[in-house]
């Protein structure tokens, strides 16, 4: 976490992950990935809450 | 007209639900959710934190750039400078709109806020100084034609000088130039050009555009916004400073930025706006596009979301 | 001769009580605007459509909780917002508790925007939009374009390097759209208004009638439902008007 402050923190320019024309900042690379990962949870994750009525 | 033959899933989406039910606390469920987000947000800002790179003011960058500073303020005498030649809303300039064939958007306001570099960049300011540079009427005196003839040659002879500067130019037919620009550097060093440009004839004012476009006719702006990955060809468009997320959202729009046509296009902020405004439509109308709508079937990820109720049935 | 029986003078007929006319089905009639209005709201909204205690069955994925979540997250952006509101826009520069409440504010949003898309993506390939859910749908699209716009204007009042550098360049779409002129990016005042103002009204209607919409059509079927599946095997036999339609 502590790793994490660092990493965001500070005036120097961002971490930059590139591959050819596509460079993306890391912060929201890792917002993107999140995105992704919460959807595929959503998905296969078993669902298992709420009584059923009737 | 054949009677269209709605499918039995489609018929049971119409209806009210009349099948079996789950108990269900919309209310419990919305307040955990903004505990739960609340929890999350704290953390975040609390780890994390958010970025504030000071800003820069017109003091700041005549002392960090002097030369830059001077060269611009001779672009603006010149009327060369991006502002000068940018066209509405600022000013008219012939050719000078981006447009698309007959499509000429840029052009609707005509000048709105009008702009004029020399006199509201450069003279003016200085003719607020309790004593005004004797270029300034110089300057002021004479006819249009020397005007521009003293400011380019000056402009020029700066971007030949070593560093471009204004120590080391050539001789020439520059006028008054070099005296005016040399003021206005010290004005704002002094910090009075930032005050002068901001309250102009008033006390209250919060309209920065006039700081904004002379501090964006210069290399200083840029260079420190390409430094942070935060120009156009850079993705610039969804990135904050430092590696804080910044609008991720605006992946698409700042990915066209990066492609031809776009890339080199003079008119590429009229292309991306308006491919990005269709595709927010379609977007929008999703619902009709054959094919686009269709693709959930064809890869039914839906299976997963509804797999209890497959398997039940 | 006739007699002319006098009956007893009876009292003039007594005007009942006026009561609304009561028609067949038990229903109030409505005569006013606000009678009206109210008719109108509880035939398209009834209560316990508006505010459940039930949900379909079939309602049992954790891709559910994404619009909730969205929701959850506008809520920690306009408190967060209103407590930026109590210092105005240079606190965060100048008090350390103005910047964790910044931050804040940031992080919402981003958690927002996270929480929507992620909604938007599982509605899509549920196909949300069936069953008369298009204005759902486009309300949703809306939304999420709306909220790009407030985001937009909240970044460009960060008033640090970050927003003049946003000013500077955002500048440029809109006055080649041609609505700088009357959208101006580098005039804080106008933008700080847009932002507090405006964009934050804009989004809470058009959420709001998203969300109304959605309880009026109810959560989506399963894409697969069938009339014989047993969730719906106790149901009353649906109308068996295939081509009918609605």
């Amino acid at each position: 976490m502590h790793g994490l402050a660092l990493l965001a923190a500070g005036s120097e320019p961002g971490i930059y992950l590139g591959w050819g024309p596509f460079v993306i900042q890391l912060g929201n690379f890792v917002v993107i990935v999140v995105m992704l990962v919460l959807f595929v949870l959503a998905l296969v994750l078993p669902f298992t809450k709420g009584k059923t009525r009737k | 007209m054949a009677k269209k033959v709605l499918s039995e899933s489609e018929q049971i989406a119409r209806r009210p639900w009349k099948g079996s039910l789950r108990e269900y606390d919309l209310f419990k469920e919305g307040t955990i959710a903004v505990i739960i987000v609340t929890a999350l947000t704290l953390v975040l800002a609390g780890v994390i934190g958010s970025p504030d790179e000071p800003s820069i003011t017109l003091q700041s960058w005549a002392k960090a750039q002097p030369n830059d500073f001077v060269a611009t303020a001779t672009t603006e005498l010149a009327g060369t400078s991006e502002t000068a030649g940018y066209g509405p809303p600022y000013n008219n300039t012939q050719g000078a709109t981006q447009t698309v064939g007959p499509l000429d958007l840029q052009s609707l306001s005509g000048v709105r806020i009008p702009i004029d570099t020399a006199k509201d960049l450069v003279i003016t300011p200085l003719s607020t100084m309790p004593s005004v540079p004797s270029g300034v009427s110089e300057w002021n005196g004479a006819s249009a034609a020397d005007q521009t003839a003293w400011a380019t040659a000056y402009s020029d002879a700066l971007a030949a000088a070593p560093n471009n500067d204004p120590a080391q130019v050539a001789t020439g037919e520059y006028g008054p130039v070099p005296g005016i620009t040399h003021a206005l550097l010290g004005m704002a060093a002094s910090g009075a050009l930032d005050g002068v440009l901001q309250a102009k004839d008033s006390f209250y004012n919060l309209d920065y555009t006039p700081t904004i476009l002379l501090l964006g006719d210069g290399a200083y702006f840029g260079d420190l916004a390409t430094a942070q990955h935060l120009t156009g060809d850079q993705w610039g468009m969804m990135n904050e400073t430092g590696n804080y997320p910044g609008q991720s959202w605006l992946w698409l729009f700042s990915l066209f930025y990066q492609i031809e046509p776009f890339k080199s296009a003079g008119n590429a902020d009229l292309l991306v706006v308006g491919v990005m405004g269709v595709l927010t439509l379609l977007l929008a109308l999703v619902p009709f596009i054959p094919g686009l709508r269709t693709i959930p079937r064809w890869i039914p990820l839906q299976r997963l979301v509804w797999k209890d109720y497959y398997k039940k049935r | 001769m006739t007699t002319t029986t006098t009956t007893t003078t009876s009292t003039p007929p007594v005007t009942p009580p006026v009561v609304p006319p009561v028609n067949k089905a038990d229903e109030e009639e409505f005569y006013t605007w606000t009678g009206k209005a109210r008719g109108w709201l509880l035939k398209k909204l009834p209560p316990e459509k508006l505010l459940p205690q039930d949900q379909p069955s079939y309602v049992a994925s954790w891709i559910y909780v994404f619009g909730m979540g969205a929701i959850a997250a506008l809520v920690v952006i306009i408190v967060s917002g209103i407590v930026l509101s109590f210092n105005g826009p240079l606190w965060w520069h100048q008090s350390s508790l103005g910047h964790f409440v910044n931050s804040t504010h940031l992080w919402s949003v981003e958690l927002f925007f996270v929480f929507m898309v992620v909604h938007l993506w599982g509605k899509y390939w549920m196909t949300a939009w069936r069953g008369g859910r298009i204005l759902t749908w486009i309300t949703g699209v809306v939304a999420f374009a709306v909220s790009i716009v407030a985001g937009f204007t909240g970044y460009l009042l960060q008033t640090n390097f970050a927003s003049q550098w946003i000013a500077f360049e955002g500048k440029d779409a809109l006055n080649a759209a041609g609505i700088g002129a009357w959208f101006n990016v580098a005039n804080l005042g106008q933008i700080f208004m847009w932002h507090i103002v405006l964009l934050p009204l804009a989004v809470g209607v058009v959420v709001a009638l998203h969300v109304v919409l959605v309880r009026m059509h109810g959560v989506v079927s399963p894409a697969d439902a069938t009339m014989t599946d047993s969730q719906l095997r106790d149901a009353p036999a649906l109308d068996a008007a295939a081509g009918k339609g609605n």
